[in-house]
């Protein structure tokens, strides 16, 4: 007999799916006209739900375990859902061009789709849950990648996102096979309790392991992520880097800690050497990137590679760096794309940096925006991405990783040589391969800018955020 | 079986090609969670329900990696892997 009770945990993916419903029908049953204010019906009801996601949940565990929802989760969902406000909020200008017009409500739809998938993803208490929910967030996010259709670029993206991201579920199944041979259950809670550290366990966690870090981009299966980047539209070069990604790291921090806990010793060095590669590899590559895009994908490389120091750590302020350092990364990347995307949509697609040479002589607000997130991400004090890399070098060296925290270091070194490389684009070189001359962007971009800016500013003052974030998270 | 699908999606040029070594992948998984379940633990289910999820979830893969390889088609005229390198360093 199926309990109907159960569906009340579910309060948020039910919230999502109503939105959806209403977008759909609003898309299907509305006039031409009618659908001029398409955004901003999106918008505010998607904001709607954001807020709804601060109010009390119902928590606990629902259908014998298979859904969590705990502070955690419910927690994690709201950054998620901040960053696609964001991003809902930075593709109004190029939605509304000549190509995409006609099927602006399909990206909203799908969009919401992916968001959906990572919801379960993130509350996912069974491994079947974790893949449905991984699925269910790749799939339509590679019909985004290919959204502008007559453009080889995004057509190419398309088939490597779709046909990497169906090798890597494979692999992960494959490891998921093995794990089930072994421990007989997929139920986080079953295979915890029976966890042995045999040889079949290790082949399996090995290969589900990879399958993930594919999704992560961590360095030796990062092949993909420039190509896709560079191809895809701005705004999903967005939410492939934020969202997508901080739900995967998410994820893999829940699987790890709960499931792999007991065989800590097993993948502490695996992550420890990937850690390393990909952060160096990520910020090597970074500099000799010529395309802005690209650029921030190799730069997106190596801030994953940190994510995992928090995930190394393997204590309870370890998960609290790493969901701070999400947070933070949200909305220093957020502005990083909304500026890309505003310079872009004004030069017809040129996401060359020299593209930004002499930004700060015609807009100068937008090139400061765009210096304060690249500050933010390479960790200079005043701003919060210094606080963020600063909890979570902390709470590596609390386990005493001192070599891997101190080859961290030299690598923020490296990595603020090529974001000043942006600057100097900006502030120092004058002449443009555009002409670039003064322009304005439109009012959801200008919202987005801002809301990203004050995030910047204000998360590393607020200890109280990092406080109530510590007084969810869990250890091994 | 696996490693063959590996195989295939490394050597193979053709798109199409590719996708099917990648269901050959999906599938060495599928008959791994039915033969796990049915030898070890004859007294449960969820191995053969993961297969039934796995299967349908790979039929809506294809659709979609389909999809986006017509798309590509139109954009370049071919099916060959070699052709997907506009973007480079």
């Amino acid at each position: 007999m199926m309990d109907f009770g159960n569906f009340l945990f579910m309060e948020q993916e039910i919230g999502l799916i109503i939105l959806f419903v209403l977008l759909f029908f609003y898309d299907i049953f509305c006039s031409e006209k009618g659908k001029k204010y398409f955004q901003l019906v999106a918008v505010s009801l998607f904001a709607v739900f954001t807020l709804f996601g601060f109010t009390p949940m119902n928590k606990g565990e629902a259908f014998g375990g298979m859904y969590i929802s705990s502070d955690m989760t419910v927690f994690m969902k709201n950054i998620l859902n901040i960053a696609t406000l964001i991003m809902f909020l930075q593709v109004k200008t190029w939605l509304y061009s000549e190509n995409t017009r006609h099927k602006k409500g399909e990206f909203y739809l799908i969009t919401l789709v992916t968001l959906l998938g990572m919801y379960v993803m993130i509350s996912s208490g069974n491994f079947m849950m974790l893949y449905i929910g991984m699925e269910a967030a790749s799939l339509p996010l590679a019909c985004l990648i290919a959204f502008n259709k007559y453009q080889e670029k995004s057509a190419e993206a398309g088939v490597k996102y779709i046909l990497i991201s169906a090798l890597s579920s494979g692999i992960m199944l494959f490891g998921l096979s093995f794990l089930y041979g072994a421990l007989g259950s997929f139920y986080f809670s079953d295979m915890s309790r029976n966890m042995i550290s045999s040889p079949l366990v290790l082949l399996g966690f090995v290969f589900f392991f990879s399958g993930l870090a594919f999704k992560l981009s961590l360095v030796p299966f990062h092949l993909w992520t420039a190509d896709v980047y560079e191809g895809a539209p701005t705004g999903i070069t967005a939410y492939l880097s934020v969202v997508s990604k901080g739900a995967a790291a998410l994820a893999l921090i829940f699987a790890l800690y709960k499931v792999f806990g007991s065989i800590d010793v097993a993948w502490h060095h695996i992550l420890w050497w990937l850690a390393i590669i990909t952060i160096t590899l990520g910020n090597i590559f970074a500099i000799r990137q010529k395309d802005i895009k690209r650029f921030f994908a190799f730069s997106s490389i190596s801030q994953a590679g940190y994510l995992l120091l928090g995930m190394i750590a393997g204590t309870a302020q370890g998960m609290t760096a790493m969901v701070f350092y999400i947070l933070v990364y949200v909305f220093s990347n957020m502005a990083v794309f909304g500026v890309i995307a505003a310079v872009e949509n004004h030069t017809k697609g040129d996401t060359r940096i020299a593209a930004f040479n002499g930004l700060y002589k015609s807009n100068p607000a937008l090139s400061f925006v765009m210096m304060l997130a690249v500050f933010s991400l390479g960790g200079i004090p005043p701003f919060a991405g210094f606080f963020s890399k600063f909890f979570i070098f902390m709470a590596a060296a609390e386990q005493g990783e001192y070599l891997l925290v101190f080859i961290a270091l030299l690598n923020t070194v490296i990595s603020l040589y090529y974001y000043l490389l942006i600057i100097k684009a900006m502030f120092i070189k004058e002449e443009n391969p555009n002409n670039l001359s003064r322009f304005s962007i439109d009012n959801y971009n200008k919202v987005s800018l801002v809301i990203c800016t004050a995030g910047i500013f204000v998360i590393g003052f607020i200890s109280l955020i990092y406080e109530y974030i510590d007084t969810l998270s869990f250890g091994i | 079986m696996f490693f063959i699908g590996i195989y295939g999606f490394i050597v193979r040029k053709n798109m199409i090609a590719i996708l099917i070594s990648l269901e050959l992948v999906l599938n060495a998984v599928e008959i791994n969670f039915a033969v796990f379940n049915r030898y070890l633990y004859p007294e449960q289910l969820e191995g053969m329900f993961f297969s039934l999820f796995g299967i349908a979830i790979t039929a809506a893969e294809t659709a979609v990696a389909l999809a986006i390889i017509i798309n590509a088609y139109r954009c370049i005229g071919n099916v060959n892997v070699r052709n997907l390198n506009k973007m480079k360093d």
